[in-house]
C-alpha cells in the first residue's frame, strides 16, 4: 500500500472536477475520498425530492452553493399525477435557510412552492443568485415580485412552463434600480402584461444581460424597444410576433435584430404573421437554436426562415413544417443535432398536414450529427425505423410519438416491433426511448435484450401481457426511469423482477393490471423502496387484494415513507391518521 | 356521469388472470367500477383497419359512440400543458373569428373521472379548512345540480364510505347545509353560485369556494355586488 494523497492534493484534484457522476465515483473510493470530496461539492443534484432528506444533503455537502431538486415523476407533465400528490420544496428551503445560508443557487422541476417559500428564500439567503423554475405550481406573482425586491445580487430568473396564479404585472418593478447583475431573466409562462417602461429600464441598466424571453403580453413595439436596449443578448424570446403589418414597424423591427450580432437562440413567436417573419432574416445566420414550436404559420414561411439557419443545431417546430420543410432542414441545417416536432392539432380526427414517417427518414438519412428525436406523427413504418437507425447508429434520444394509440404500419399492417428492434439494434449509444403505435411482447423483447444504455423508457399504450414487462426488467441493464401506461400486464412479471426495482431511480405505471395485493407483497420485499399506490378514486383498503390499482409509483428512497401524503397515496406505511402534514406544504 | 358506452374491456385481448380479476372488481360497484379498471383499447379509436379493432369480436359497443379523439384521453397525446393550452387557445380563437357557434361540441377532454387539464373549462375549488385544492370542469356539466353533485362527491363523499353508499348529498345548492357555494367571476367579484342562468356561469366563472354558511351571509344575492378582493391562502 503507497502513501495516501494528502487531502489538500486531493482538494484540488477534486476542484477540476464538476460532473456529479464523476464525483459520486470519486466519493465510493474510500472514506477519506468521500469526506474530502463531500466537502467540496458545490453542486448538488437530487433527481428525486424524495429520496433522500433534506437534513442528510444539507449535512454531507457543507460546502453546497447550488441544489438542484425534482419532484414530480415526469408523467406529471401529462396530467397524470393528481393534485396534491406532492413534491413541496418548503421542507428543502426550511432546512437550507438554517444550515447552508450561502446558498446561491435553487433549482426545482415539476415541484411545489409557495409564496411563503419564495419569501423564505429572499430573507434567508443572502448571496442568493439565481432561481430556475421549471413546471413548477403552487405560487403567485407576489411570491415572483418578493425575490425581486430582495436579492441584490440576482443574476438569474427563470420560469418556464410553470403554473402561476398570476395577480398582475406588478411584480416586475419590485426590482430596485440599484440591480444591475441581472444576467437572464426568463417570464414566457406568465400571462399578465407587465409595464414596458419598467421592462425598459431593467434591461438598460443590466449589461450582464445575456438571455431575455418574453411573454405573451408584450408586444412587437415593445420588443423592438427591448432590442435596441440589449443588442447584446445571445438568447431570446420574444412576446407576441403579430400586428397589423406597418412597413415602418418592420424596417425598425429589422434594424434592431441586425443589430442583434450575438444572438444564438430565438424563441417564443406566439401568433407570428407571415409578413414580419423576414425581419428576422438578419440573425438567422447566426442561430444555434431556434424554437418555432409555437409558430403558427405554415411550411412556405417557416421554410423562408430555416433555409437560412446553416448553423442550428437545436430545431422545434410544430408538424407544420411538413415533410417538404424538413427536406430543406435536411439540406441546409447540416450542423443539426436535435429535432422536435410537435403536433399542431391535439384531435386526431383534426390533423390534416402532410408530416409523416419520411420527413423523419429525410432529416435523418442528411444531418450526421443528428443524436436527439422527438417526433410526433400520425403514422409511421417498420421501413423507416430501420431507415433512420441504419443511418443514425449515434442517436442518443428517440422519442417516437405515433398519436394513434395503437396504429400498426401503415402500409404493411404489421406491428412496429422490427422497426424498434432496428433502432435498439442498431443505436447502440441510446441513452432515452420513447415508443409507441401498435407493439406486442416481442418488441420488448428486443429492447431488452438490446437497449443496455437505455436509462428512461416510456411506454403507453402498448404489449400484450406480463411478457412485456418480464422481457424489460430481465434486460434493460442500464434503466434507471421506467414509466408505462395503458398496458395490459399483471402482477407476475413485476413480483419476479422485484429486485430490478432496487437498481432503479423509479417505477412508474397507471392504468395497467397491477393489483393491490401485489403493491403489499412488493413493499414487503423492498424495504428500501417506497411503494406508492396512488388512487383517487377508491382507498386501497377499501377493495379486494385482486382489485388493479389507478397508478403505483415506486422509488428508491433512503428516506424512509414520506410524511407528506395526501389521502389518496397510500405506501404501507400508512397511519391512516397522517393527513397532509402542513408543515411540508407551507 | 356521461353516457359512455358501457363496453366490456376488450377481454380478448387480455391475459387470462386479468378477467378473473375485473370479474371480482365488477362485483364491487357494477359500472362505476367498471369505467374504473378499464384500459383503453384499440376499439376505442378509431383507426382504420388496425389490428386489434379487426379482432374484436365484442360487438356490444356498436351502435354506441366510442370517444372520437384521442385528446379525450387524459395525457395523450403527451404534450406539456402549456403547449396543449396553446393549441386549444388557438383553436378556440379560429372559431372566433370564423364565427363559428360550438356551443354544444364543448369539447369534453376527460373520459376518466380523475383527468385535469388545465384552461379547458377546469377551474379550481377550495373549501374552507382544506388545505388541498381541487379543479373541477366546468364543461363536463350541464347543471347546477350536476356540479354540485360532482362537488360533494369530490370533498365529502369519500370519507369512509364504500361504493355502493354515498354519504348524504350535502345539498350545497339550497342552503340547507354548513356550507355554501360560491364563485369568482371575471371581474373578480364573489358571488352565490345558482343565481345566474348555467350557460352565464360557465362562461364567467373564475374559480369556486366551498364557504361555511356563517362566512357567506355578506355574500350579494343577484344583482348586488359586492366588491372584495380574496386572496387565496390555500397552496396549490
Amino acid at each position: 500500500m503507497g502513501l495516501p494523497l494528502p487531502s489538500k492534493v486531493l482538494e484540488h484534484i477534486l476542484s477540476f472536477i464538476d460532473s456529479n457522476e464523476d464525483r459520486n465515483s470519486v466519493s465510493l473510493v474510500c472514506k477519506s475520498w468521500f469526506d474530502t470530496e463531500r466537502r467540496t461539492r458545490k453542486r448538488v443534484f437530487v433527481g428525486n425530492c424524495y429520496s433522500v432528506s433534506p437534513v442528510t444533503v444539507s449535512r454531507r455537502f457543507p460546502k453546497m452553493r447550488s441544489l438542484t431538486l425534482k419532484g414530480k415523476p415526469h408523467f406529471a407533465d401529462y396530467n397524470l399525477v393528481p393534485d396534491g400528490w406532492g413534491g413541496y420544496a418548503w421542507p428543502w428551503i426550511e432546512v437550507l435557510a438554517k444550515k447552508n445560508p450561502l446558498l446561491e443557487e435553487i433549482r426545482l422541476k415539476r415541484m411545489v412552492i409557495t409564496d411563503e417559500c419564495l419569501e423564505m428564500i429572499a430573507a434567508s439567503f443572502k448571496e442568493f443568485k439565481a432561481l430556475v423554475l421549471v413546471s413548477c405550481e403552487g405560487f403567485t406573482t407576489d411570491g415572483i415580485a418578493a425575490i425581486a425586491a430582495t436579492c441584490r445580487n440576482l443574476e438569474v430568473l427563470e420560469l418556464r412552463e410553470c403554473i402561476v396564479e398570476d395577480l398582475g404585472g406588478d411584480w416586475l418593478s419590485y426590482f430596485p434600480e440599484s440591480l444591475t447583475s441581472l444576467v437572464s431573466l426568463d417570464f414566457s409562462c406568465l400571462d399578465s402584461e407587465v409595464k414596458l417602461s419598467d421592462l425598459e429600464r431593467l434591461v438598460s441598466r443590466s449589461p450582464n444581460l445575456k438571455s431575455l424571453k418574453l411573454n405573451r403580453a408584450v408586444t412587437l413595439e415593445g420588443l423592438e424597444s427591448l432590442l435596441r436596449r440589449a443588442p447584446q443578448l445571445t438568447d431570446l424570446g420574444t412576446g407576441s410576433f403579430s400586428a397589423e403589418f406597418e412597413p415602418e414597424m418592420f424596417s425598425k423591427l429589422s434594424k434592431a435584430f441586425a443589430e442583434c450580432k450575438q444572438l444564438k437562440s430565438l424563441s417564443g413567436l406566439w401568433d407570428v404573421i407571415p409578413e414580419y417573419l423576414p425581419a428576422l432574416y438578419s440573425v438567422c445566420p447566426g442561430l444555434t437554436s431556434l424554437n418555432l414550436s409555437y409558430a403558427t404559420v405554415r411550411m412556405p414561411d417557416l421554410v423562408g426562415i430555416l433555409r437560412r439557419c446553416w448553423k442550428l443545431q437545436k430545431l422545434w417546430v410544430m408538424d407544420l413544417i411538413e415533410d417538404k420543410g424538413l427536406q430543406t432542414v435536411a439540406m441546409r441545417c447540416k450542423d443539426l443535432r436535435e429535432l422536435r416536432v410537435f403536433p399542431s392539432e391535439p384531435d386526431l380526427d383534426d390533423v390534416s398536414v402532410a408530416l409523416t414517417e419520411e420527413g423523419l427518414v429525410t432529416v435523418s438519412r442528411s444531418c450526421r450529427k443528428l443524436e436527439s428525436i422527438l417526433y410526433f406523427c400520425v403514422q409511421f413504418t417498420n421501413a423507416a425505423l430501420v431507415t433512420i437507425s441504419r443511418y443514425r447508429p449515434n442517436i442518443k434520444c428517440f422519442r417516437l410519438c405515433v398519436i394513434e394509440p395503437f396504429a400498426p404500419d401503415h402500409i404493411t399492417r404489421e406491428p412496429l416491433d422490427e422497426g424498434f428492434r432496428a433502432i435498439v439494434e442498431g443505436c447502440k449509444d441510446l441513452r432515452r426511448l420513447s415508443v409507441s403505435g401498435l407493439l406486442t411482447d416481442k418488441a420488448f423483447e428486443y429492447i431488452g435484450k438490446h437497449a443496455k444504455k437505455v436509462r428512461m423508457l416510456s411506454i403507453a399504450f402498448a404489449g400484450d401481457s406480463d411478457l412485456m414487462l418480464h422481457h424489460l426488467l430481465s434486460g434493460c441493464e442500464g434503466l434507471k426511469k421506467l414509466e408505462i401506461r395503458d398496458c395490459p400486464f399483471g402482477d407476475s412479471a413485476l413480483l419476479e423482477h422485484a429486485a430490478k426495482l432496487e437498481t432503479m431511480r423509479s417505477l412508474w405505471m397507471s392504468s395497467c393490471f397491477v393489483s393491490f395485493g401485489a403493491c403489499k407483497v412488493l413493499s414487503q420485499k423492498l424495504p428500501k423502496l417506497n411503494v406508492e399506490v396512488i388512487d383517487e378514486m377508491y382507498p386501497p383498503e377499501s377493495r379486494p387484494e385482486n382489485s388493479p390499482v389507478e397508478r403505483i409509483y415506486i422509488y428508491r428512497t433512503l428516506a424512509g415513507p414520506r410524511l407528506d401524503m395526501p389521502e389518496f397515496v397510500w405506501t404501507i406505511h400508512k397511519n391512516p391518521e397522517v393527513g397532509v402534514s402542513n408543515l411540508a406544504i407551507k | 356521469m356521461r353516457g359512455e358506452s358501457e363496453e366490456e374491456v376488450g377481454k380478448s385481448n387480455l391475459p387470462v388472470e386479468s378477467e378473473l380479476e375485473l370479474g371480482l372488481g365488477l362485483s364491487l360497484g357494477g359500472s362505476a367500477w367498471r369505467e374504473r379498471g378499464r384500459i383503453l383499447t384499440a376499439k376505442d379509436f378509431p383507426c382504420v383497419g388496425s389490428k386489434r379493432a379487426a379482432d374484436s369480436s365484442s360487438s356490444s359497443h356498436q351502435g354506441a359512440s366510442p370517444p372520437r379523439s384521442s385528446s379525450q384521453v387524459v395525457g395523450w397525446p403527451p404534450i406539456g400543458l402549456h403547449r396543449m393550452n396553446s393549441l386549444v387557445n388557438k383553436a378556440a380563437r379560429a372559431e372566433e373569428e370564423e364565427g363559428k357557434k360550438k356551443v354544444d361540441e364543448l369539447k369534453d377532454v376527460t373520459m376518466k373521472v380523475n383527468g385535469k387539464v388545465e384552461g379547458l373549462g377546469f377551474v379550481k375549488v377550495n373549501m374552507d379548512g382544506d388545505g388541498i385544492g381541487r379543479k373541477v370542469d366546468i364543461r363536463a356539466h350541464s347543471s347546477y345540480e350536476n356540479l354540485a353533485q360532482t362537488l360533494e362527491e369530490m370533498f365529502f363523499g369519500m370519507k369512509g364510505t364504500t361504493s355502493m353508499e354515498k354519504a348524504k348529498p350535502l345539498r350545497l345548492l339550497d342552503g340547507s347545509s354548513d356550507f355554501v357555494l360560491t364563485y369568482e367571476d371575471k371581474e373578480g367579484d364573489w358571488m352565490l353560485v345558482g343565481d345566474v342562468p348555467w350557460r352565464m356561469f360557465i362562461t364567467s366563472v373564475k374559480r369556486l369556494r366551498i364557504m361555511g354558511t356563517a362566512e357567506a351571509n355578506g355574500l350579494a344575492p343577484r344583482h348586488q355586488k359586492q366588491k372584495e378582493r380574496q386572496r387565496n391562502n390555500n397552496p396549490v
